[in-house]
């Protein structure tokens, strides 16, 4: 990581942020990290404020020579300004908008300064910094504009038809083909952010886990990582191994809802009926095991709340037979049905130039050459000693995205029958101190890597915690991915992709 | 896919059996719901989901009750498209600003006699999100509330107690009506 270190060596370390280095950096290093970005050497990881600070957190890539390097940079600004990332980086772009809309500091040569998540409805401004009351009334969105002959405009959302999250989706078309994409979220804004800050660290975690519904292991598991990173210490052997086994298990039950839905989506509804099954029962064994069907609250900072007993390993091993014995056939059917492959065979290409740019995680990246996984580039206890692929493709179709989910089916299938053969003894929790400090964490969920960045007090509270979710990268590509593709194969690819809503909303 | 059809020919249904005496489990459970929805609504309940601001884990279980093992629409009841269709608004989460006038449009949207069925602990008073600047509190800060299922998020089998708890509910509704 010579790059960074270099940029880092121009700032002033903070001592107290774990595990990662943290600098303050003055205007000019903040741009040559920026420039950084532009140029993928670093890919970015993450874009957040307090209320006269900024923090940008990056990535150099692992490569065969060199582990991964992760850094935040940090600039003060103490008149509300700082240099826009956006403006060089387009992957920033919402995220500048956001820490606008939460902070009020403004992002000098930015592209895009539109409002985000602020939907002129919370009665203030800058809930998070200066909080001045609202200046105007909800103003009409200005949508990008698209010029051409025989354009017509589809609006979406927020309510859909299915039952899912509620966004708006505007399309522009000509004829049945889609000329351009553009989402308006932010209708599930709750400000997170903003009840975390104060909070006892377990109401904290609560809350994370509370992220995004799907990913709620993961979330939790972020969480509880940047605060023992913050307060300098473990969770004990065996609650790292039951951490990763929820972890799979939640990946599991994700994938396989996943690739039923999907082919749903091109009318095939013989697979979510077998593919909801399996889902069904992993969401079984997962409340046999740990009490809660979607793991809720069972990762806490210190360890895990519940223990896996002989009767919960016995309902493991059945789950694992029962999947291996049915899935196979599944995805023989996805492979053997032509009219299926037909719609999702060269669908919604994702390039893999974009996604390298994007730093797009999880099987989005993985489907267009993105390899990224933090399970395997941070090898976070226990990832280190278990045995596991990262699948990899090229065509980043929607094909290739479901591709990708069976083979990590595959794979967390076998990392499950790892966890339980070398699952250690011991305690699952320990006491945590009462201190300050600050941590970052990067943990694999289903859909990609979740960043949690944490400042805790002296009495241990949430000073500021900022939650990062993968779809933030990822909903801009499915913009990119729609294009020339027709409006009836919207659902599919969006499927693929099956962005969080909650996730990126907060 | 021919060898699949004609080997689940032969595999008994994943569907939970028949009420069982000794099990008060979501089969039994689902003949009630069956018996009530029946008289009641001539054995057609449609049901419009509103996301208006949950995190997502309600939506999933939700979701689960359309799967082979809850297989709702066995009772005649379904979820549908477009509020216009509806009998029923299940809404979920704590209502964020930026939902509210989206709940209250499809909720206008839904013909009378309508019920709302508010699903999951935020759904009640904004949960673990009430007393946030972007959280208006529970589903009734906006529309009136006929029923609330707890939970967080509720299983499925609480979902279905609270459906059958509704068609209860709906029959004493219609009787002073």
């Amino acid at each position: 990581m010579a790059f960074l270190d270099d940029l880092l060596r121009q700032g002033r370390r903070v001592n107290e942020h774990r595990p990662w280095p943290r600098a303050m950096v003055d205007a000019a290093v903040w741009r040559a990290v920026v420039v950084g970005l532009a140029e993928q050497r670093l890919t970015l990881l993450g874009l957040w404020g307090e209320p006269q600070r900024v923090h940008l957190a990056v990535l150099e890539e692992p490569t065969p020579e060199e582990p991964a390097g992760l850094a935040v940079v940090s600039l003060d600004c103490p008149d509300g300004r700082f240099p826009s990332v956006a403006g060089r980086h387009a992957p920033a772009q919402r995220l500048e908008r956001t820490l606008h809309d939460l902070f009020g500091l403004v992002p000098e040569g930015a592209a895009d300064m539109r409002p985000w998540l602020d939907h002129g409805r919370w009665g203030c401004a800058a809930p998070l910094g200066a909080a001045a009351p609202a200046t105007s009334e909800a103003a009409a969105y200005r949508f990008l504009p698209t010029e051409g002959e025989s354009l017509h405009q589809i609006a979406v959302g927020p309510v859909h038809a299915g039952i899912i999250e509620p966004g708006h989706f505007r399309f522009t078309a000509n004829g049945e083909t889609v000329v351009r994409l553009e989402a308006r979220l932010g209708y599930l804004h709750k400000g997170i952010e903003g009840l975390m800050a104060g909070a006892e660290l377990a109401g904290a975690a609560r809350l994370a886990g509370r992220t995004s519904g799907d990913s709620t292991v993961a979330y939790a598991l972020a969480f509880a990582r940047a605060a023992e990173a913050a307060l300098g210490c473990e969770a004990p052997p065996r609650a790292h191994w039951l951490r990763a086994l929820m972890a799979e298990l939640e990946r599991l039950a994700n994938h396989l809802g996943d690739i039923g839905a999907i082919c749903n989506d091109a009318a095939f509804a013989l697979m979510l009926a077998h593919c909801g099954a399996l889902r069904e029962r992993v969401l079984r064994t997962a409340e046999a095991c740990f009490g809660h069907r979607l793991l809720r609250d069972v990762v806490v900072p210190g360890g895990v709340a519940a223990d896996l007993d002989q009767a919960g390993r016995d309902a493991v091993q059945a789950l694992l037979a029962n999947i291996r014995e049915r899935f196979p056939a599944l995805v023989e059917l996805y492979d053997n049905t032509a009219s299926l492959l037909d719609r999702t065979v060269s669908t919604g290409i994702l390039k893999p130039e974009l996604a390298r740019r994007f730093g797009a995680g999880g099987y989005v990246g993985r489907a267009s050459g993105r390899g990224f996984d933090a399970r395997r580039a941070l090898a976070y206890p226990p990832y280190g000693n278990l045995d596991f692929e990262v699948p990899l493709r090229e065509d980043g179709d929607v094909n290739a995205r479901v591709w990708i989910r069976i083979h990590e089916v595959e794979q967390s299938l076998s990392l499950i029958q790892q966890i339980l053969a070398r699952l250690p003894q011991g305690a699952t929790r320990s006491d945590l101190p009462v201190a300050a400090g600050e941590g970052l964490a990067l943990v694999e969920g289903f859909r990609g890597d979740v960043l949690c960045w944490l400042r805790l007090d002296d009495a241990g509270r949430v000073a500021r915690c900022h939650l990062r979710d993968p779809s933030w990268f990822q909903w801009p590509l499915l913009e990119a991915a729609i294009e020339g593709n027709i409006v009836a194969d919207f659902p599919l690819c969006n499927k693929s992709f099956n962005c969080s809503y909650s996730g990126v909303d907060l | 896919m021919r060898n699949l059809l004609f080997r689940n020919l032969f595999r008994r249904p994943l569907t939970e059996p028949a009420p069982a005496p000794d099990e008060a489990g979501v089969a039994e459970l689902a003949a009630r719901v069956d018996a009530a929805a029946r008289r009641r609504l001539g054995r057609s309940l449609s049901i419009r989901e509103v996301d208006a601001g949950s995190c997502n884990g309600c939506e999933l279980e939700i979701h689960a009750l359309n799967n082979p093992y809850y297989d709702l629409e066995r009772f005649g009841i379904r979820f549908v498209a477009s509020p216009r269709h509806a009998d029923v608004l299940l809404v979920t989460g704590p209502v964020t600003k930026n939902m509210a006038e989206a709940l209250r449009r499809t909720y206008d949207a839904t013909p009378a006699p309508k019920w709302v069925v508010a699903a999951g602990d935020c759904a009640r008073d904004g949960g673990c999100f009430a007393g946030s600047y972007a959280v208006l509190g529970g589903v009734s800060a906006v529309v009136p509330v006929d029923l609330h299922i707890p939970g967080c998020p509720p299983s499925p089998t609480r979902l279905l107690e609270g459906l059958l708890a509704l068609l209860d509910h709906v029959d004493g509704k219609a009787a002073r009506q």
